[in-house]
């Protein structure tokens, strides 16, 4: 039983950083059909730059407002640059555009920061606490209760601002919500600001627990890509879910099947859920009038 | 050589097309007009496979065809055109209608890559074809054109020509007509009224009234997805139930 | 109607020779390389284009050409490399039969995930193959018994009809050979009815269905012909480097390919060997900046996407015509 516990606790942790990078996805794929194959790296820039403040001397609240405003910043110029050029291009090619980010993004943390692993100090201390015969790192509650409240603000924020308002918008119908004064390529760079620092919080709160180097990238974003194809692509509550169900099937496999087919478990997952229900578990069905 | 029966497609409860039932003879040039929203591309997406009916039965030539693939019914001789342009815009305006051609061609990937003796010939011939196809819908300079330097017009009449490629014995135009001006429509009646005496049986979809009036032996009447009346066009011109379906009650009686 | 057809017939015997033209001259200038080149690296890197656009030309046709997208095609490529290491190393079969025989498994595999996988399109589908390719990349690094893990295992070399092929010198020929076969096999489908039909399909897969074309059947069709095509370089590769490692079926390797295509030029035979030419021989010319050649290669694929999205090839061919007219 404490062995289940202790999956679960595990899987729910893990879980947030990847509904964290789902949620990352969906806001971008909603303003503007564009798959962010750089998402990953979002993630593990929040991680490096707090890591890197950090072993500079700076307090550690600092450090982390700092790597998500940096990651915010980073996010919107990578709209504007990259990606506001391509409007309009293929599928295929906007692909490949945010690969080409990725690696600009990976390149420059491996040149300034090096190839090592890295790591930032728990918040609160790294004394396990134990809850029903399983044990629990504090760092863990702080993922989840985090996690919790960045989800409820990005919910009032679509919900009762202007400008969330404008995104959803703009993803249900791009020359509507043109049509009604919404600036739709301001929708673009907040969406890639908003998702980059969505990123950084999942990178920066999970960096304590799992060291995180220059690559640690590539698959944490493969894996929130499939938590939000899980989810439903475009749906926030999908994302969520997505997510936290990801991390507890991938946990439970680790546990209990095979740890080094744990990372196989999300893509058996997501092919699954493709051939049984593509639009996931939240995202509305589509279909084309001819 | 068509025979509809009782079709019925219901989307989640709300009936596009209703029981509807009528028979296309052989060689007929048939008409389907009603307000928009009676179910008329609904009803061709049935017949042609696009989507699969609720229920009833569709006889092509005697043969049951209800709920077959657009591709199975293509080998039985059904060709149509589609009211949202269909065109692969990726390719030439003669490739277009090659495409046309592909049941009479050899398609095989294998004979493809090996460049089979007689595929390049039969290619040639094809192509021949396809040109002249152009030139018999009008779209006589536009063999050397690419399909996305077409105007609207003639992408049209390019559509009509990739369904004649196929040498299609039941021909369905879903508004051949629409966005076309005056001397384009003109040219579309004639076009029409040519196939219809080269024996082709037609089939179509049209808002423009003057078209199908002059061009069509019989006319099927569609509202909210039921047949609402048919006859010759001038029976249903006169139907005081259409006028009322078109214009509203009030006018009936005028 | 209004006008007359034209008289002149659309496509001369002249032009359909011209045609042939570029590839002989192709097959020449690959003739003549190995005579300029002044040592065996040089041919190694040779050998290693010369790979990558025959991938590439093979993933075009099922990417540029029939609109279909695959992130994970490098997994066939290195599950016939293992295959045949495999079949060679540990059973002993002759080289030339374990490559039929590789091959044809992997074949027989992309049929089954084809039928499977190909109703689903766009980034559902890209999901898709991207999800199959990471499997089997993580396959090929567990199942440590049979395929050496991680570290990955030795194949040993090449032989057919008793002849062993070793070396820069005698692999480079068999590659030229290879890419050849695939540009003429490549290009000779895509102007036959059943390339036609792909690119049609492409265009309006409704438009395709309704004139009779079997929309599943042939993007299962091209599906497997690509991924055989890969699978028999996997195995040839295999053989020449000597070494196989579970990184040949990775992401990264599929998101290599992908590029190439698309860079060089989707739909474009030509593009492909020069997409694959251009990013092959990049990181070999980026060494020069010394760590900081992930950040200015990702900034070239950024660039080039931005400028020139049809790739390559088809920007350079357009820009060519306007420059005629």
């Amino acid at each position: 039983m404490s062995q289940f516990l202790q999956s679960i606790f595990a899987g729910v942790t893990v879980g947030a950083t990847y509904a964290l990078a789902a949620l990352g996805f969906s806001i971008i794929y909603n303003a503007s059909g564009v798959i962010n194959f750089a998402q990953g790296e979002f993630i593990m820039l929040g991680g490096m730059i707090a890591a890197f403040l950090a072993a500079l001397g700076a307090p550690l609240a600092l450090a982390v407002a700092c790597a998500v405003i940096a990651a915010a910043a980073i996010g919107l110029i990578v709209a504007k640059t990259a990606i506001e050029p391509a409007r309009g291009a293929e599928v295929t090619t906007l692909i490949i555009i945010t690969i080409g980010v990725s690696m600009v993004l990976r390149g420059g943390v491996e040149v300034t920061m090096g190839k090592g692993g890295h790591a930032l100090p728990p918040f609160s201390g790294d004394k396990p606490i134990v809850l029903a015969g399983a044990t629990i790192l504090p760092q863990s509650l702080w993922v989840v209760a985090t996690t919790l409240v960045v989800v409820a603000a990005l919910a009032l924020f679509f919900e009762r601002t202007r400008l969330g308002k404008g995104i959803l918008a703009t993803a249900h119908n791009r020359l509507a919500a043109q049509l009604v004064g919404v600036d739709t390529r301001r929708i673009l760079s907040v969406s890639f600001a908003l998702s980059a620092a969505l990123g950084a919080i999942g990178g920066i709160l999970i960096a304590p627990i799992a060291n995180t180097s220059y690559d640690a990238g590539v698959m944490l974003g493969l894996k929130g890509f499939v938590a939000a194809t899980i989810g439903g692509l475009g749906s926030g509550l999908g994302a969520v879910a997505g997510g936290v169900a990801l991390g507890l099937l991938e946990s439970l496999t680790a546990g209990y099947l095979s740890s080094a087919y744990k990372d196989a478990a999300a893509f058996v997952i997501v092919l699954v859920i493709l051939l049984v229900r593509p639009s996931g578990m939240f995202g509305a069905a589509s279909s084309s009038r001819v | 050589m068509l025979r509809v029966e009782n079709l019925t497609k219901s989307f989640g409860g709300v009936a596009a097309v209703s029981q509807v039932s009528f028979d296309v003879p052989e060689g007929a040039i048939h008409a389907v007009i009603g307000p928009n929203g009676a179910g008329k591309t609904t009803l061709f997406n049935l017949i042609t496979g696009v989507y699969a009916p609720s229920s009833g039965s569709i006889r092509l030539r005697g043969e049951e065809v209800a709920g077959l693939a657009p591709e199975s019914l293509a080998r039985r001789g059904v060709s149509r055109t589609f009211q949202n342009l269909q065109l692969s815009m990726n390719l030439s305006a003669i490739e277009n209608v090659m495409i046309g051609a592909h049941l009479r061609l050899n398609s095989s990937l294998l004979a493809g890559m090996a460049r089979w003796p007689g595929l390049a010939a039969r290619d040639r011939a094809a192509r021949e074809e396809a040109a002249a196809l152009l030139a018999f819908v009008g779209c006589g300079a536009y063999v050397g054109a690419e399909a996305r330097s077409m105007p609207y017009g003639a992408l049209k009449r390019l559509e009509i020509a990739r369904a004649l490629a196929a040498e299609p014995k039941l021909l369905f135009l879903d508004e051949p007509a629409a966005g076309l001006n005056h001397t384009e429509t003109q040219e579309i009646e004639g076009l029409i009224g040519e196939l219809g005496r080269r024996g082709v049986t037609i089939v179509l979809v049209e808002h423009d009234m003057k078209l199908v009036m002059n061009v069509s032996q019989h006319v099927i009447v569609l509202d909210y997805g039921k047949k609402l009346a048919e006859g010759t066009p001038d029976e249903v011109r006169r139907n005081p139930e259409v006028i009322a379906a078109y214009l509203g009650a009030e006018s009936a009686g005028a | 109607m209004t006008e007359a057809a034209p008289r002149t017939p659309l496509v001369s015997s002249r032009a359909s020779r011209a045609v042939w033209a570029p590839t002989l001259l192709f097959a020449a200038a690959l003739v003549v390389l190995p005579l300029l080149l002044p040592n065996a690296y040089y041919l190694d890197v040779a050998i290693r284009i010369a790979i990558n656009a025959t991938l590439a030309i093979a993933l075009n046709l099922l990417i540029g050409y029939t609109g279909q997208i695959s992130l994970g095609h490098a997994a066939f490529f290195g599950l016939s490399a293992y295959g045949s290491a495999i079949l060679v190393g540990e059973f002993n079969w002759p080289p030339s039969a374990a490559l039929l025989a590789s091959a044809a498994l992997v074949g027989a595999l992309a049929y089954v995930v084809a039928r499977v996988i190909l109703r689903l399109e766009g980034h559902y589908l890209a999901m898709a193959t991207l999800g199959l390719g990471v499997i089997a990349s993580i396959a090929l690094t567990n199942e440590v018994g049979l395929t050496g893990g991680p570290d990955g295992m030795s194949v040993p070399d090449f032989s057919i009809l008793g002849l062993r092929v070793v070396g820069e010198k005698a692999w480079y020929w068999v590659f030229a050979a290879t890419l050849v076969a695939a540009i003429v096999l490549a290009g000779n489908l895509v102007d036959s009815p059943a390339g036609r039909a792909l690119r049609a399909l492409h265009g309006s897969q409704t438009a395709a269905r309704a004139v009779g074309v079997d929309a599943s059947a042939f993007k299962t069709r091209v599906f497997v012909l690509s991924a055989t095509a890969a699978a028999v370089m996997g195995s040839l590769y295999g053989h020449y480097e000597g070494f196989v490692t579970p990184g040949l079926a990775a992401f990264p390797k599929s998101v290599q390919l992908v590029t190439m295509v698309v860079v060089g030029g989707m739909a474009s035979i030509w593009g492909s060997v020069l997409g694959a030419a251009m990013l092959s021989l990049a990181p070999e010319l980026l060494a020069r900046f010394e760590g900081f050649e992930t950040i200015a290669f990702g900034a070239i694929l950024v660039a080039t996407m931005i400028f020139l999205p049809r790739g390559i090839a088809p920007s350079l061919s357009a820009w060519l015509q306007r420059k005629g007219s």
